[in-house]
């Protein structure tokens, strides 16, 4: 017999979701950039990076260093364009930029 | 012009020569540090560059002077600061900065007897071969000697004009004798005198701080003004940027000495007095040459073939000249107030064409025109 | 210049001479970027900033600066800054230079320009060593640190604070930030930038290579949280709250801030104005 109630993960998940879209505010989403050659591999970026989008590649750039990656897992761990990494990396090797989020109907916030 | 002063004849001092001898010369910076018997020069500057417009600094150390004078430079003022021996040898470091870098600036040496705290108040003469190697590494320097106030004076001006010229540091070797004698000096009016400006780059764009033209000084650039200069103590390629290698360094170097050398003919200056039949000359330069033109008559009335030359530029040194008075004359005598620091280049010079002497004395007195006379007759 | 990769402030490097001589995780980069950020946000013209530096692993800023660079000799920036500014008031002259260069060699000359007012900001790199010379001992090197001169543990020499010296020296903008705390950098010197006479910004940062080794912080990730950790944000703190003492919290922030003083340029200006009256006025 099929119940008219929903577990208690689908009610969260549900919860979630409906508070992204009451906040009017878009959250803020960033596209990363790595200038993999400029990278000494410090990892400063990766380990203070808020969303924790950045690991370490498995590749190694031409001095050897393992230089950052993105892995985003959206709809919440994702670069939100805070900037740190640009200024944090002493290599000028990686930046982001914020990207305009469009809201459900359609227009710009 | 404000300041400037009006051509006629005047009463001064060595060091009033010098410090008006500059502010002619278009000096608009002064940086120094009290050490006798260089003071006059300081407090001289201090009252009348203002006056001009100019800007005196009396700095915490002799290295904090020239370390100023070199951004000065920079900053487009010709600059200039004064000492004494001590002074000198704590300036030793960055007179090979403006080597390196190639910066206009004029260091005057009021030598005093040495070494270290010596006589400060007394004659000396013993910082000339400091004046050629007292900063590290293979390098080339111009070095001046006025023994009168007039030559003071003159030679200021010259100064000022070479190390424009040749984006050199250049050092004017005076001494406590003349820096606090006074004698009559004749101010032109600058109408009648050549100025010297730095060669100035005009476009900043492809423009490359150490691309040198072919007269192997490369064109300045305003600071400040998009030309991206790029300046360091460094072994440096054309752009500016440390080129840590052997063969930057032996390219760099080369110019740096090959751009004085090779025009030795514009920067060497020197007087022969009597010297066309002379048997013996007497070479000299600053103070003890006064006695040493003295010491040359005395011995033509006593009919001996002496003839005198005064060396108003010690650095570069003058070979080929001395080589060819060498294959002339019997023999050299250098009076000098130091051990025999040029009379050692007059017989390196000389290839053994001629006999050397030394005549002087350490330091702390005048050499006498009698002791010159009589190194003369001993040689004779 | 080329190699341009898009980099919001790569403009103001020679790229052309990236990956720079810094070791991975040297807070120099860190430094430089948020010098070149606090620019570009305050839209200054780069071409009338000067980067004048000394010698020493700070020293080499000077080298990447894309626009007017000096690199002097060891301990003589701020003479050479000083000079250049006198001749050229209408310029930004900075100092970027080390703790070795500026406290230690330079350290005259650091409270003499900072008694008279000379109107620059001066950039002093701390990391706690000499780097460039392979981690020596140096006039901010923390009681108990080892350094290569110092193999029994730095029980030798008593560091200086930076802080407490410009601020006794006169100087009217003294901060001192980490490169950890890069936001708070960013500001502090735009806010200087725009200030006049003897500004001093002390930026903590980390040397993983010599003095975080021999420290037992050989990663670069343990220096800047070593900084992180450590490091108290305080608001315009006293001076006297400056001290560092290794493995203890140190206060950051803008111990001093003076508004108008007259700079020694001014003072410069006034002798001549003077001179030039008296003669004006006997003719």
């Amino acid at each position: 017999m099929s119940s008219f109630r929903k577990s208690m993960v689908e009610i969260e998940q549900e919860r979630k979701l409906k508070l992204m879209e009451q906040k009017k505010i878009p959250i803020r989403r960033g596209k990363v950039t790595v200038i993999k050659d400029r990278c000494k591999g410090c990892g400063y970026c990766i380990d203070n990076c808020p969303s924790g989008v950045l690991v370490a590649s498995d590749d190694t750039n031409e001095k050897g260093y393992h230089y950052p990656v993105v892995v985003e897992e959206p709809p919440f761990k994702v670069c939100i364009a805070c900037g740190f990494c640009t200024l944090i990396c002493p290599e000028f090797a990686i930046y982001s930029v914020p990207i305009e989020l469009e809201n459900e109907n359609g227009g710009r916030d | 012009m404000v300041g400037e002063i009006k051509p006629g004849t005047y009463f001064w001092s060595g060091n009033d020569a010098i410090a008006e001898g500059a502010i002619f010369a278009g000096c608009r910076f002064f940086a120094g540090y009290p050490i006798t018997p260089s003071n006059e020069i300081s407090e001289r500057l201090s009252w009348r560059l203002p006056q001009v417009g100019g800007i005196f600094v009396q700095m915490e150390d002799e290295i904090a002077s020239i370390a100023t004078i070199i951004g000065a430079s920079w900053g487009g003022l010709k600059a200039m600061t004064a000492t004494s021996g001590p002074g000198f040898s704590l300036m030793q470091e960055n007179i090979g900065l403006a080597v390196m870098m190639e910066v206009p600036i004029v260091i005057a040496n009021i030598q005093r007897a040495g070494p270290s705290t010596g006589l400060p108040t007394m004659i000396g003469m013993g910082d000339v071969q400091q004046a050629r190697w007292g900063t590290h590494g293979p390098h080339e320097i111009i070095a001046l000697a006025p023994s009168t106030v007039q030559e003071a004076f003159d030679l200021t001006i010259k100064a000022f004009n070479l190390a424009e010229k040749f984006r050199t540091p250049v050092i004017l070797l005076a001494d406590e004798g003349l820096s606090h004698m006074y004698e009559r000096v004749n101010v032109p009016d600058p109408r009648d005198v050549i100025i010297i400006n730095r060669k100035m780059a005009k476009d900043p764009r492809n423009y490359l701080p150490y691309r040198a033209d072919s007269d192997l000084i490369p064109p300045m650039a305003p600071v400040g003004e998009g030309f991206r200069i790029q300046s360091t103590g460094l072994t440096h390629d054309e752009r500016g940027y440390p080129a840590i290698n052997a063969e930057a360094q032996n390219k760099l170097i080369k110019r740096l000495i090959d751009k004085i050398q090779k025009r030795k003919h514009e920067i060497i200056d020197y007087e022969l007095y009597r010297g066309d039949d002379a048997e013996i000359i007497v070479i000299s330069y600053g103070s003890a040459a006064r006695s040493a033109k003295s010491a040359v008559d005395m011995a033509r009335e006593e009919n001996i073939k002496a003839g005198f030359l005064k060396l108003r530029t010690i650095w570069p040194f003058p070979d080929e000249l001395i080589y060819s008075l060498a294959k002339k004359v019997k023999a050299f005598i250098v009076a000098e107030i130091n051990e025999g620091q040029i009379t050692r280049e007059v017989e390196r010079a000389s290839k053994g064409q001629a006999e050397v002497f030394w005549v002087g004395n350490y330091g702390g007195r005048w050499i006498y025109p009698e002791e010159i006379l009589d190194k003369i007759l001993e040689v004779r | 210049m080329s190699l341009l990769a898009g980099h919001p402030t790569e403009k103001y490097v020679r790229t052309d001479r990236l990956p720079h001589i810094w070791c991975p995780g040297c807070g120099m980069g860190i430094i430089f970027n948020a010098f070149a950020s606090a620019i570009d946000q305050l839209g200054i013209d780069p071409r009338k900033i000067v980067v004048v530096s000394g010698i020493g692993c700070a020293g080499r800023a000077s080298g990447y600066w894309a626009y007017d660079g000096f690199h002097t000799t060891h301990g003589r920036p701020i003479p050479f800054a000083m000079g250049l500014k006198l001749a050229r008031p209408d310029l930004h002259v900075v100092v970027i230079s080390g703790d070795g260069d500026l406290l230690a060699i330079g350290g005259n000359h650091f409270i003499h320009a900072a008694r008279r007012n000379v109107d620059i900001l001066v950039i002093l790199v701390n990391n706690f060593n000499y780097g460039m010379t392979g981690g020596q001992v140096g006039p901010t090197t923390p009681e108990g640190t080892r350094t290569t001169t110092t193999p029994y543990g730095n029980y030798l020499e008593p560091p200086f604070n930076a802080v407490w010296l410009a601020a006794a020296s006169g100087a009217v903008y003294v901060a001192r930030w980490t490169v950890y705390h890069v936001r708070n950098l960013i500001e502090s010197i735009k806010t200087a930038m725009q200030m006049r006479g003897f500004r001093v910004i002390e930026v903590v940062s980390t040397c993983p290579t010599d003095f975080g080794r021999r420290n037992r912080m050989p990663d670069p990730l343990d220096n800047l949280r070593y900084l992180k950790e450590h490091a108290v944000y305080k608001k315009n703190p006293d001076p006297k709250e400056a001290e560092i003492v290794w493995g203890k919290k140190f206060v950051i922030g803008e111990f001093v801030k003076i508004e108008a003083k007259e700079t020694f340029g001014d003072r410069i200006r006034r002798i001549i104005e003077i001179a030039q009256s008296r003669i004006r006025g006997k003719s």
